[in-house]
Order: C-alpha cells, then sequence, then structure tokens
C-alpha cells in the first residue's frame, strides 16, 4: 500500500493548521494595539454571561426564525465537525472509518451527523433565501455593499458544499452502505449512484472525502478574512462583555486626577506639571480618534462582530434615516484595524503613520452625533458588543482634543458650566417651583 | 397653587440638626422646564400625602453632569459630579430619589467611583415601594379602564433594567395597560437622549420622537405615560405633530397618581 496518500494529507494538514496559526497570531497582536483595560473581575460572572450567550445563544432567540435556524446550523457544524477527527486519523493513518470498529455507537453518530447535516443544509438554504430573495432589510444597508455582502454568500455556499460532500462521500463508500445503519440521510442518495461500478463509487467517495478535509481546511484559513470569525471569538467576546449596568459610561481616570488636582486647594495651580522619571511629560489624550487609542476589548469587539444588522436594525437614528448605523461603526473599526496591522506587517513591525485614522476616514462627525446613547444596538448585539462605547470615545475626542461639538452643545455646556444647568437659568432660582 | 407644598431643603434641615430619610433630587429639567415642573409637583404632592420625610438641595442642587459626559465633555462632567458629590457627602446623604432617568443613572452608576455612594431610586420604584409598605394608597380614580401605554425611558429600562415598577403603578390605577410593538428591553428611544435634547436631529427622514409617538398611537391610548422629563417633552411634541392631542395626553406617573385622587 502506497502511503503517498498519507503524506499528502499530512502536508495539507500543517500548511492549513500552520497559516491558521499565523492568521491568529496576528490577530492577537492586533487586538493588542489597543489600550489596556482591566476585565479580571467577577471571573464566575463571565464564565456564565459565556456559557449562555455564545454556547447557549440565548440572544439569538430573540428573533425566533432565525434564532432556530441559526441554532440548527450551529450545532449541525459543532458536532459534525467530530467527524473531522475521525478524518483526520483516517489521513493520516491510512484506516478507513476507524471509528466505525465501535458499531452501534458509530451507527448512532454517523445517523446523527447526516441527520444535522442535511438540517444545516436546509437551514443554509433559507438563509440564503431570507438574505438574496426576500431581501431582509439589514442585509442591504449601505454597508453591506461589495465585500460584506459577498461574504454572507460565500460562506452559505461553503456550508452547503461542505454538507453535500459529507453525505455524498456516505452515500457513495459501499462498506458504510452495507453496513445498514447509520445511513439515514445518505442511503436515499445512494440510488443517485446506481449504475456505476465500485470502482468509479470508489473513486467519487474518495474524491468526495478529500474535497471535504480540504474545504474544511480552506474553510478555516478563510475564517480570518471573514465575519464569520465569530464562530471562535464569540466566546471570548462574551467573556470580556461589559458586566456593569447598560446606562454606564467608563469615568475617564486621566480626567479623574486632572479634575482632582484642579478642585484641590492645597495644589498651587501654577506650579509646573509633575514630571515622570522619564523626565518627559506624559500627555494624555482623551477620547479616541483612531485604533490605538480603544481599548483592546472595543478592538475584539470589532473582530467579533458578524455583521448581522440586529444593532442597526434597532437604532433609533437608522430607523429615521441618519447615517449613523452601529454596525459599521464596527465594520469601520475592524477595516482600519486591519489596516493599521498590514502597515505594521510592511514596515518590520512598527506603524508607519499613514495619515490616516478611524475618524474622518471611516466614521464621520455626522455618524457620531446622530446617536441618542439609547443602548438598543448593545441590547440587541447577539455576542455582547458595545458599539454605544466606540461612538462616546469618539465624541470624547472631538471635544475634549477637538473643541468640535456642535454649536448647540456647546451652548448648553457653556450653561452647565456657568450656571449648572443644560439651560440658561440662574442656579439661585433652582427652588422657584416651589411657590409658583 | 391652591395648596401649599411642603418642600424642605437640606439646608433648614441641618440647621435644625436632622437628617430627612430621603433626599428628592429634582434634576434640571424638573426644577426649570415648565412641563416637567408639573411633574415634580406631583411627585411632592404624594411625598407629602405619605407623610415622607424628604429634603431637597435647592439651589446648592446643580446638573448631575450627564449631558456633558455624553456629548463627550468628560472634563466637565467629573467638575459637576465631584461638586455634588462634596455637597451630598457634606450633607451625608445616604438615599436619594429622582423623577429623572438620566439623573437616577448617573447618580447611581457613574457617582460611586468618583466618591458619592448612594442608595439611588426612580421615583416610580419609590411609589412602589410606598404602597408596598402601605403609606400611599393608589385608587383608580378617573383613570378606571382608560388605556394607557407606557414609554420605557432607555436610561431606566435598558440602562438599569426597571421595567416593573412602573407598570405595576399603572395597573393598580386600574387602568388597561396596552404595550407597544417595542417595549421594556426592545423600547424605542423617544429620541433626547445622549444630548440629542439640546442640538437638532442629524439630517434623516424623520424625527425619532415621531417614530416612536406613532408606535403609541398604533395601540390607541388614551394615555402615553412616562417616567422621565426629557421622553415626556419629545413624546408632547410628537403627538403634536400627528394632531393627537384631542385624544392622547402624554402624563408622568407621579401625575396619574396625584391626579387619580385629586391631589
Ligand atoms: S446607542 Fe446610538 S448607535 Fe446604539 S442604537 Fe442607540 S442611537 Fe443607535
Ligand atoms: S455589532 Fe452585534 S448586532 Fe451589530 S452587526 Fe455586529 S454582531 Fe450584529
Amino acid at each position: 500500500m502506497s502511503i503517498i496518500p498519507n503524506i499528502l494529507f499530512a502536508i495539507i494538514l500543517i500548511a492549513g493548521i500552520g497559516y491558521f496559526t499565523k492568521n491568529v497570531k496576528k490577530l492577537i497582536r492586533n487586538i493588542n494595539l489597543g489600550r489596556d483595560i482591566d476585565v479580571s473581575d467577577n471571573k464566575p460572572q463571565r464564565w456564565k454571561n459565556m456559557a449562555r450567550i455564545a454556547l447557549g445563544q440565548s440572544k439569538m432567540v430573540s428573533r425566533p426564525i432565525a434564532g432556530f435556524l441559526h441554532i440548527i446550523v450551529y450545532v449541525g457544524f459543532v458536532i459534525i465537525n467530530i467527524e473531522v477527527l475521525e478524518i483526520i486519523i483516517d489521513g493520516l493513518f491510512g484506516t478507513h472509518r476507524i471509528f466505525s470498529a465501535t458499531g452501534i455507537i458509530y451507527s448512532c453518530l454517523i445517523g446523527t451527523f447526516e441527520i444535522l447535516a442535511f438540517l444545516v443544509f436546509v437551514a443554509v438554504i433559507i438563509f440564503w433565501i431570507r438574505r438574496n430573495v426576500i431581501k431582509l432589510q439589514r442585509f442591504w444597508k449601505s454597508e453591506m455593499k461589495g465585500w460584506p455582502k459577498s461574504d454572507g454568500n460565500i460562506i452559505l455556499y461553503f456550508e452547503m458544499v461542505l454538507m453535500t460532500l459529507f453525505l455524498v462521500m456516505n452515500a457513495t463508500d459501499v462498506q458504510f452502505q452495507a453496513m445498514h445503519s447509520g445511513n439515514v440521510i445518505s442511503q436515499f442518495i445512494t440510488p443517485l449512484f446506481s449504475g456505476l461500478s465500485d470502482g468509479t463509487l470508489h473513486m467519487i467517495e474518495r474524491t468526495a472525502w478529500w474535497l471535504h478535509i480540504t474545504g474544511i481546511l480552506i474553510f478555516l484559513n478563510y475564517l480570518y478574512f471573514s465575519k464569520h470569525l465569530h464562530i471562535l471569538l464569540a466566546f471570548p467576546n462574551t467573556y470580556y462583555g461589559s458586566l456593569k449596568p447598560k446606562g454606564e459610561l467608563d469615568n475617564l481616570e486621566a480626567v479623574t486626577k486632572e479634575v482632582k488636582m484642579m478642585m484641590d486647594p492645597n495644589i498651587d495651580p501654577f506650579a509646573a506639571p509633575p514630571e515622570d522619571e522619564s523626565g518627559e511629560e506624559e500627555v494624555a489624550k482623551f477620547g479616541a480618534s483612531d485604533v490605538q487609542d480603544l481599548s483592546w476589548v472595543q478592538l475584539l469587539n470589532a473582530y467579533t462582530c458578524t455583521e448581522c444588522g440586529r444593532c442597526t436594525s434597532e437604532c433609533p437614528a437608522n430607523q429615521t434615516g441618519k447615517k449613523l448605523s452601529p454596525r459599521k461603526i464596527m465594520m469601520d473599526t475592524r477595516d482600519r484595524l486591519e489596516e493599521v496591522g498590514k502597515n505594521i506587517d510592511a514596515n518590520n513591525g512598527v506603524f508607519n503613520d499613514d495619515g490616516k485614522q478611524l475618524f474622518g476616514d471611516y466614521i464621520t462627525n455626522e455618524e457620531l452625533w446622530a446617536c441618542t446613547s439609547c443602548n438598543a444596538c448593545v441590547e440587541a448585539c447577539p455576542v455582547s458588543i458595545n458599539p454605544l462605547s466606540i461612538i462616546i470615545d469618539m465624541r470624547r475626542y472631538l471635544v475634549m482634543e477637538q473643541s468640535a461639538a456642535p454649536v448647540e452643545l456647546n451652548n448648553m455646556m457653556t450653561n452647565i458650566e456657568n450656571n449648572g444647568a443644560p439651560w440658561p437659568y440662574n442656579q439661585m432660582d433652582r427652588l422657584n417651583w416651589k411657590d409658583e | 397653587m391652591s395648596e401649599l407644598l411642603k418642600v424642605p431643603t437640606m439646608a433648614e434641615y441641618m440647621a435644625q440638626g436632622k437628617q430627612p430619610d430621603v433626599l428628592f433630587w429634582v434634576g434640571c429639567a424638573g426644577s426649570f422646564d415648565d412641563r416637567a415642573k408639573k411633574i415634580t409637583k406631583a411627585f411632592v404632592k404624594l411625598l407629602n400625602k405619605a407623610n415622607v420625610d424628604f429634603a431637597v438641595l435647592g439651589t446648592e442642587e446643580s446638573c448631575t453632569g450627564d449631558p456633558a459626559k455624553r456629548a463627550g465633555n468628560e472634563f466637565l462632567f467629573q467638575m459637576q459630579a465631584v461638586t455634588n458629590i462634596e455637597v451630598l457627602n457634606d450633607y451625608e446623604v445616604k438615599k436619594i430619589v429622582t423623577a429623572c432617568p438620566h439623573c437616577f443613572n448617573t447618580i447611581k452608576n457613574e457617582y460611586p467611583e468618583l466618591g458619592g455612594n448612594y442608595e439611588v431610586m426612580h421615583h416610580t420604584q419609590f411609589l412602589k415601594s410606598l404602597l408596598d409598605e402601605g403609606k400611599l394608597t393608589i385608587e383608580g380614580g378617573q383613570f378606571k379602564g382608560k388605556r394607557i401605554t407606557f414609554h420605557d425611558p432607555c436610561y431606566l429600562g435598558r440602562a438599569n433594567n426597571v421595567y416593573e415598577a412602573p407598570r405595576d403603578l399603572i395597573r393598580k390605577l386600574e387602568a388597561e395597560l396596552v404595550e407597544m410593538k417595542n417595549c421594556k428591553s426592545k423600547g424605542l428611544c423617544c429620541g433626547a437622549g445622549g444630548a440629542q435634547m439640546f442640538k437638532d436631529a442629524e439630517k434623516g427622514d424623520k424625527e425619532v420622537n415621531v417614530a416612536r409617538t406613532e408606535q403609541a398611537i398604533e395601540v390607541k391610548p388614551d394615555i402615553i405615560a412616562a417616567g422621565c422629563p426629557f421622553c415626556n417633552t419629545m413624546m408632547t411634541d410628537g403627538v403634536k405633530a400627528k394632531d393627537k392631542e384631542a385624544d392622547v395626553e402624554v402624563m408622568d406617573i407621579a401625575e396619574l397618581i396625584a391626579n387619580a385622587q385629586d391631589l
């Protein structure tokens, strides 16, 4: 028996996993470009959230049809991949269906895989119809033109092809069909190949087997370039998701320091600012104008976004025709982060200023100022992404670094500064209502 | 005002060496906005009726800083916060009630890190607790059988998961509580949050408050109940824009309860 297939298999496997690992490293490096924040608190609650939201898909079912179909694809995909283990062992050692020695257990397993494969196939077709025939509004917003739209469909085609290959592989496996157990779905496909010689059947079976495993490896490597990355990142992302009430925005520490200093009567306001040990003056930047100013959790959010548009379809600004789309905020953040990452790759590990940034080149004023901070997007996201936090960080940059708030807001803030209310009323009149 | 409201200030309490059970944080809208002042008074009437031992800061109160923070001005926010916290801590305030979900959210969630730790309640939660303790009774009165829909304020609902207290109070009025297409955690914003109240909306094809009012009008209510002075303004404007002033009234929960007992 030739060992060439085994060696070929090993090479494909190593190449596939190797390239994937390389991209995962890049992914981690890019995420780490973000500011550090401490998310080491309350681990039990974090695990619970991950189990409930990522593993248990608890947020998906708020839209019952999509939620149900998604659970089929998700469960199907995860479980069918147990089969990959057998394929890898068979491929490396030249065995055939090594697990079939387990008899009835094997039949049950393969039977389940086949049913799931069939269900996944059907679900994926319905997904495709929703996207392309029914044209569900949220998949046709302006940010979904071009690559994001193709990406969504490519994933569906991938799954259709993989499921088909799996079933064909089983249907044309003469020995397997002869067992008459576990072939719950494939037995109905076998007749399509009737009349073919055993040799031809074997050829088809082998081809399907090889295509199936190479397909899986290609798909694995496709993830990094796709919104499909969420199947992996949903887990860390829900783990690191905020545990605070949604209404709570973080208090900027750098500001707290300065405010404390300004309010402290014991500090001489005219004294030179304290210098740190290196002798250089640390100038803290307030808010975010580019991806490096965001926290690494916000960057992880961006890679996790599955572009489902649930956030955007719940967004009051978007619903009333404003340019703001929380999904686009996440997609822009990811695109810019990728651009920065490529820049670093091209310049031997250091970022070379490209004269671009997230604010202005990707996200505009008009989008940022349309947000009502209502948290509908945060609530809607099935994988605990917070687009609002990015919007607020960018507003902070505009207001505190650029003094570029809309005029009316500047008036409002001047009022607060001067008389403690957003309107020009005297603070001394605050209790007048009592006697009116 | 026919009947005199009892509104003691913290300074007065301090002068007598006393400490009230709870501080009523009135907020900027509640102090200055003509519509919101009515809500403030309705709430005070209920406090007086239930003999609640409360006080206000009066002229010592200042904006919580919420609109500044949401507009991105963290400096101004923290200046306001630190100043307010100093006043509150000097008076040794333990418990705060407010009729504004924005003040509620800011003091409850964002002040602790800056040194302000208080038990904070929204007025609907507070009224509910008065009811549970038997200090306040609610009768249906003029609202019996009326169709009332509740608009969830984002900063009470989604932001802080308070959905039931206002609804429980409406049910107590023996009114028919009807829910809009988007309610509770899926409630649609009125359009005022995030400092939008103080500026014109960005370019679009509709105003958010009109979209929300349309959802409300769809369920044919007699009254749109609100729990936030800003939502109140937005919904009132929405009703006007839809020419429905004759059929639909926008009222705060505190007003509903006060009116039901002819206070
Ligand atoms: S918080 Fe802002 S972006 Fe998110 S849904 Fe509300 S208005 Fe839209
Ligand atoms: S942020 Fe969340 S809800 Fe919005 S598109 Fe991405 S995954 Fe979907």
